[in-house]
């Protein structure tokens, strides 16, 4: 099975059990997670299913294409079931056969993993999946999003694609992995790692990069007064994106760290806070069951 | 007629650290709660795996006890009104308890009398109540993180799918939110089909053993633990003894099968530490050593399930572990490049404490607190030391230290080796983090144990300055560890420094920090935090409180010197001597107690019992204070048993009280000489 039939058939598989297919985000971000569709959709009593592919980016983890493992830029297949259905991990293993593993032939194992993302004010309770010893997906519970209780529960799921590709495919190497018929994902991505590595380490210009924070983190905050929900989130992501490029850089003492972390998570909270107070507005409309929505709404007006 | 009874409370996989506590608790609130509700029953037995949690009660009683209950109401005189009948108090009460007013008995509380009623609370039938008790039990479980799922706020570890409740062969109906008990079990997630029916309680186990679930946590244990032995057996070597991965392991699986992989030899170049550490922190493998105890180019891992495709899990493995080692060799050989010089200068940019400055300065106070420290002990190279101190932080930036952060030391070790530094700096830079944990090994090279002490003494020393000390269960940064570390390398290693004084001097090195503590506090507090440790540390040791809290009360501050006293009074007090001991220090200092002057103005003395006494005093006197000196504290208390018939031959004879005052001083002065002489080795009136 190559890459892109993998993505298609987790496509396919979820697409049945009745998520939306979305798309990626287009701004860069380190983890679905931090795509909307997960980040401000885990908010509020509004029910959601979705699932999508999502490239990260995570700036200190490239090797210049040298490292067989490590990218710093890499796929996720990105699963949001809200709420978290009874059995969703039945789900999650029956997806594993749709690309040709059968739990049991291996060693499927649910480890502890508690999951925390400071940036988002995000923490949740679940487990990596390993299979064979190798992990290939987190699975998370998530009670808390931009420092906001969850309620109802959504799981997530997160699957590491390049990883069970390299399974899958029994390849040693990252680059290796047959993304369709004789194109591999050294084809696809080899040179972008080796130039993205050198700018992300050697050329990111730091005071440049310090000044678009500020400005992003500024625009951010105007454009959330006006209830822009979604266009002040994008410079929330700017902001975290343009933190963990410095941080690549070496720009950041361990001091100013925790400030930029708690910078970033203020605006996620504040974004996080619109984004209720919109849906509210709104009269949840997700809801589809006339009855629940206007108990719920009468509930948060009470 | 008596039952049995299963709560089988099935969950997706709990955290396996979770497990034993969890097990536990769940048999001490079943034993509670069963206890509360008057249930007699034979034995509790509770289980584990990731999947359940399970209470089995064998024998329980058909009904509960039946019990009498006494409830206290108003007093009498308010129960009754002026001409004798029932007060509107008295027949509320009544009616509050169910009972008439003539039911109720009179009984006396405190002395006053009160009404009471007293009423037989018939038992009932066990099954009756046992749908309460058992969601009792369930909501009272806790766990150190608990979440939420679904539409649900009941919280729990992760989240219940099912709940088997069965009395014997019926069906106790319970619900936890939306999950109604059953009739059945579930197997093994992967080896099972689906839902087990139960006819009854006797059949659960039984059943989940066909259905590839090892219930009994412990004969998991075992199981575990003989197949890695075979495993390595089988190729010559031994598993690594580790009691905590095999816990964990245990609590990961519910069918175990151990096998072995193997890795490539070359990868062996690594420092151990590093493979074994990567093997069991990310992979939970068993390392394998050969019988010269060197580590195996292999691992045990243990599958979750049979043998049937041990091929695939073992061939998965491998490349796992094989990335693992992949990159550890790539940081190991990375970290060989650095310049450890320029990496000591590069910890300016790691923050220590925001108030404490980097750990560049750190290394800076402990350089010069290795100093101090050596200039108090015997042969030590100053040079080294000074060297050891140097460099013994710099692999807090190393790759490996940075993947791994318990490797703190160890990797330390391996680059000043590497790199050419003299054995002494290498093994110092180990030690200086002995000891780790409670029962580790201590620094044992004169330099090591220098600098242990140098970097503990700057540790608590800096903390207090800014204000931070452990309060009840908080201690972030591991004080007290610290602290006992200090008194156990001064007990054991003896190394004769004067911990007041080196303590002050750390605090000096703290010149360029906003300290919010003076000197004199923080050297004090820290001193008596120590002392708090030492106390314990004694205690364990088996020395009685009473000779601990005597030596605690003399003016004596080196922890050392502490313990030689303890010694020496323990032995001591098991000796003929003690008695005659004691009546010599409790005639001289009950009546010296408020008398501050060792003054004896010998002119003046009368009586030939005291001017022998005096005598005596002053052929005794210098003897004890060499003896002390030397810190011979036993022959120093045995000289001082001399004076027993002089001071008895004196109390005969003498009034102490005398109406001159200046005989009366000077008796009272020899009496202090002697209450001074003992109380300087320990209050003896501690003793019991």
């Amino acid at each position: 099975m190559n890459f892109q039939e993998i993505i298609l058939n987790l496509q396919e598989y979820w697409g049945k059990q009745g998520c939306i297919i979305q798309q990626p985000y287009d701004v860069e971000k380190g983890a679905g997670t931090m795509n909307p569709a997960t980040f401000l959709r885990a908010l509020g009593p509004e029910p959601w299913q979705v699932a999508y592919v999502e490239p990260s980016r995570r700036p200190t983890d490239g090797r210049y294409g040298e490292n067989p493992n490590r990218l710093q830029h890499y796929y996720q297949f990105q699963v949001i079931l809200k709420p978290s259905p009874d059995n969703v991990i039945d789900l999650y293993l029956e997806s594993l056969k749709q690309i040709g593993i059968n739990p049991q032939e291996h060693d499927i194992r649910l480890v502890e993993d508690n999951w925390e993302s400071p940036t988002l004010g995000a923490w949740g309770l679940g487990w990596e999946i390993w299979l064979d010893g190798m992990e290939i997906t987190q699975f998370t519970y998530f009670q808390q999003c931009g420092s906001f209780d969850c309620f109802p529960v959504c799981a997530e799921i997160t699957y590491g694609l390049e990883r069970i590709a390299m399974y899958i495919q029994n390849k040693e190497s990252v680059f290796d992995i047959e993304w369709a018929d004789g194109i591999t994902y050294a084809d696809v991505h080899h040179q972008t790692e080796v130039d993205y590595s050198h700018y992300n380490f050697q050329f990111a210009d730091t005071a440049a990069l310090t000044a678009m924070f500020n400005l992003c983190e500024k625009e951010a905050l105007k454009v959330a007064e006006h209830d822009l929900v979604q266009p002040a989130y994008d410079y929330v992501l700017k902001c975290s994106h343009l933190f963990n490029l410095l941080d690549a850089r070496g720009a950041i003492s361990v001091t100013e760290r925790t400030g930029y972390i708690l910078r970033v998570r203020n605006l996620a909270r504040m974004v996080a806070g619109k984004y209720l107070e919109q849906r509210k507005r709104l009269g949840y409309p997700l809801i589809k069951d006339e009855a629940m929505r206007r108990q719920i709404l009468e509930v948060k007006e009470a | 007629m008596v039952k049995d009874i299963l709560l089988e409370i099935g969950v997706e996989e709990i955290p396996s650290a979770y497990m034993p506590k969890a097990i536990a608790d769940l048999k001490d609130i079943a034993e509670q709660k069963l206890n509360k509700a008057r249930l007699r029953y034979q034995s509790i037995n509770t289980f584990g795996t990731p999947r359940r949690l399970t209470l089995l009660v064998k024998e329980l009683d058909e009904k509960q006890e039946d019990a009498l209950v006494e409830n206290r109401g108003p007093k009498k005189s308010a129960a009754f009104d002026g001409e004798g009948n029932p007060s509107k108090a008295g027949l509320g009460f009544a009616r509050s308890q169910g009972l008439d007013f003539k039911e109720l008995t009179v009984r006396e509380y405190s002395g006053v009398e009160y009404m009471y009623a007293i009423k037989k609370d018939q038992g009932l039938l066990s099954q009756e109540v046992l749908p309460s008790i058992l969601t009792d039990i369930i909501q009272s479980l806790s766990f150190p993180k608990s979440m939420r799922w679904g539409y649900h706020q009941f919280k729990f570890a992760r989240p219940i799918r099912w709940l088997t409740a069965i009395y014997d062969d019926q069906l106790i109906e319970l619900k936890i939110e939306n999950i109604e008990s059953v009739m059945h079990t579930i197997g093994h997630r992967f080896l099972s089909n689906g839902i087990i029916e139960l006819k009854n309680v006797s059949h659960y186990r039984e059943q989940l053993k066909q259905n590839f679930v090892i219930l009994n946590q412990q004969e998991r244990k075992e199981v575990i633990s003989r197949q890695i032995k075979a495993v390595a057996a089988e190729v010559g070597g031994e598993p690594m003894d580790n009691e905590n991965l095999l816990d964990e392991i245990t609590y990961l699986v519910e069918y175990p099968t151990a096998f072995y992989g193997s890795f490539n030899p070359s990868y062996l170049e690594v420092p151990q530490e590093v493979l074994t550490t990567s093997m069991i922190e990310h992979q939970r493998y068993f390392p394998v050593f050969d019988k010269e105890g060197k580590l195996m180019p292999g691992f045990i891992g243990v599958n979750n399930g049979t043998a049937d495709n041990l091929d695939f899990v073992r061939a998965g493995n491998e490349r796992v572990l094989k990335a693992r080692l992949e990159d550890a060799l790539f940081f190991w050989n990375e970290d060989l490049k650095k310049n450890w010089d320029e990496v000591v200068e590069k910890l300016d940019s790691v923050l220590f404490h925001e108030k404490l400055g980097s750990v560049r300065k750190k290394v800076s106070r402990l350089q010069m607190n290795t100093a101090f420290i050596a200039g108090q002990m015997k042969g030590i190279d100053y040079k080294l030391a000074d060297r050891a101190a140097f460099l013994c932080k710099a692999d807090l930036l190393s790759n490996m230290v940075y993947e791994f952060p318990e490797l703190q030391g160890i990797m330390g070790r391996y680059y000043a080796l590497k790199a050419g530094e003299k054995a002494e700096i290498c093994n110092a830079i180990y030690e200086h983090y002995l000891p780790r944990f409670a029962g580790d090994e201590l620094p044992s090279s004169p330099i090591g144990i220098v600098l242990s002490l140098a970097e503990k003494i700057d540790h608590l020393t800096s903390f207090f300055a800014i204000g931070i000390k452990p309060s009840g269960s908080q201690d972030p940064y591991a004080l007290r560890r610290q602290a006992i570390g200090i008194a156990t390398i001064i007990l054991d290693k003896k190394p004769g420094i004067d911990l007041e004084k080196s303590i002050g001097k750390a605090y000096d090195n703290l010149a360029d920090e906003q300290l919010d503590r003076s000197r004199e506090e923080v050297i004090s507090d820290v001193l008596d935090f120590i002392h708090q440790r030492l106390r314990s540390i004694l205690q364990e040791r088996g020395y009685s409180y009473d000779v601990i809290d005597a030596v605690f009360a003399a003016p004596v501050k080196d922890p050392e010197e502490i313990e030689q006293r303890i010694q020496a009074i323990s032995n001591f007090k098991k000796s003929a001597m003690m008695e005659d001991f004691m009546v010599v220090y409790n005639r001289a200092n009950n009546l010296s107690k408020t008398w501050e002057s060792e003054e004896v103005e010998e002119t003046v003395l009368l009586e030939e019992t005291e001017i022998k006494l005096l005598k005596e005093i002053k052929i005794v006197c210098p003897q004890v204070k060499a003896s002390f000196e030397m810190k011979d504290y036993e022959t120093g208390l045995k000289a001082i048993v001399n004076l027993r018939p002089f001071i008895d031959a004196f109390f005969d004879q003498v009034m102490v009280m005398s109406p001159d005052p200046q005989l009366k001083a000077s008796r009272l002065g020899m009496l202090k000489i002697i209450a001074n002489l003992c109380n300087f080795a320990a209050d003896f009136s501690k003793l019991v």
